[in-house]
């Protein structure tokens, strides 16, 4: 008996597919945004900032780096409230996006900074702007601008890396598509369908990056 | 009740990690073999294999793994296989680490200068005898650094087969969970474990990078 496909029964939960997609969108912008600003706050700590903070911070990204998301998203979910730090899935998943996100972006912009050349802090210097004042306006706009591309292409693979947050209950898209298998019995075409969003989601998250990198830092951004 | 003491976790904890390695080092072999594959596809000089070769580099690269396993595991069964859950995890993780290591390769050939592309044809050689001895060796020289660092991504990846039921350390971390009631330890040790297994790649892949571009500046 061969097997007969059936899409239509995916079409009668376009709802719910739709709904998954808001939430996985929602996780992506909350955890962009906030994973980028830790990412910005450690490579400049980590640059430019007192000693001190340099080794937590390296002990953070490598910790971060060298673990599975899936294992960060537990421990936070799970194990966080066993020394009583509670909270509900979204904003563990947001959490566990943004810490993941904000150690790869550490390393990203660092990078970034790194290849800003010595005379740029010193002309800043001599212009009396305070370091801050150097790091906000000459050092960080330059090396954001040089790493657009891969950051970029690092929140498009968070974002895919978001499918797991439906393993702690986040309806997600792939929460969705767990959901509606379990009830029109059509795995295969539901993730084929689920699949083929996700692609378009990173293609359209890809553009939208590229477009906003354009307007953010005009020319320089390539 | 029976009373688990710390070395009980990380004692069956390790056992599980086992499967962990296992995984991920077919992943990588297999990726490897297939990725070579795509490789020569990608950057062949006909126009229809590079296309092939994109769309699979994209399609891969552009859908999260969770739903390729969850593909496999789905899809396999509709072809008639009855499919236990360590097929699915290796036949997914193989064709997604095709993908990514075709697409790390493409990127070190395209860095080998056009002009020993041109040398070799002007010597008569094939496609396959310039990747063989003009191209492949000098851009496996660049390569065996980001390959490293992307070995540090199979192995994380291995954690999502434990949702289709493959039990290697995050599925084992569940479940002594369940167990014990003490998320915080397990996940804590399971984390760590994962870390042993990658920093020394991570650190690997750091040094041969550098390493490689002392050899560039001199």
């Amino acid at each position: 008996m061969a097997y007969r496909f059936d899409f239509l029964s995916v079409a009668d939960y376009a709802p719910v597919l739709l709904k998954g997609l808001a939430v996985t969108v929602e996780l992506i912008a909350v955890g962009a945004v906030v994973g980028v600003a830790i990412g910005i706050a450690c490579s400049w700590a980590s640059t430019q900032g007192p000693r001190w903070t340099r080794p937590p911070v390296a002990a953070y990204v490598e910790l971060i780096r060298n673990t599975p998301f899936l294992i960060q998203l537990f421990f936070i979910f799970f194990g966080l409230p066993s020394i009583g730090v509670r909270m509900g899935e979204m904003q563990a998943a947001c959490l566990a996006m943004a810490v993941n996100l904000g150690a790869y972006s550490t390393e990203i912009i660092r990078a970034g900074i790194d290849a800003t050349p010595r005379g740029q802090y010193e002309a800043g210097l001599s212009l009396a702007m305070s370091r801050i004042q150097v790091f906000r306006h000459v050092v960080l706009r330059p090396a954001l601008a040089r790493i657009w591309p891969a950051l970029s292409s690092q929140i498009v693979i968070v974002m895919l890396g978001s499918a797991v947050c439906s393993q702690i209950a986040a309806e997600d898209l792939s929460f969705a598509a767990n959901f509606i298998q379990s009830r029109n019995f059509r795995p295969f075409e539901v993730y084929i369908v689920t699949t083929l969003i996700y692609l378009l989601l990173a293609i359209a998250l890809r553009q939208i990056l590229r477009s906003a990198g354009r307007r953010i830092f005009g020319g320089s951004a390539r | 009740m029976i009373e688990f003491s710390l070395w009980d976790i990380v004692r069956n904890l390790l056992l599980a990690a086992r499967w962990t390695v296992v995984l991920a080092a077919v992943a990588f072999a297999g990726g490897a073999m297939l990725g070579l594959g795509v490789l020569m596809m990608r950057t062949a000089r006909a126009a229809w294999p590079r296309r092939v070769a994109w769309a699979y580099i994209e399609l891969f690269q552009g859908t999260p793994l969770l739903m390729q396993l969850f593909l496999a595991f789905f899809g396999l069964a509709l072809a008639g296989m009855d499919v236990p859950a360590w097929l699915a995890a290796g036949t997914a993780l193989v064709l997604w680490s095709a993908a990514f290591l075709a697409e790390i390769w493409r990127g070190c050939v395209d860095a080998i200068p056009r002009g020993q592309w041109e040398a070799s044809s002007s010597l008569a050689m094939s496609y396959a005898q310039q990747m063989r001895h003009v191209i492949l060796p000098q851009a496996l020289r660049i390569a065996v650094a980001p390959t490293v660092g992307f070995a540090v991504q199979i192995v994380k990846s291995t954690a999502l087969t434990s949702i289709i039921g493959f039990t290697e350390l995050s599925k084992a971390s569940t479940i002594i969970t369940n167990a014990t009631f003490n998320p915080f330890t397990v996940y804590a040790v399971a984390a760590l474990i994962y870390f042993v297994l990658c920093w020394p790649l991570s650190r690997a892949s750091r040094k041969l990078e550098r390493k490689l571009h002392a050899a560039h500046r001199a």
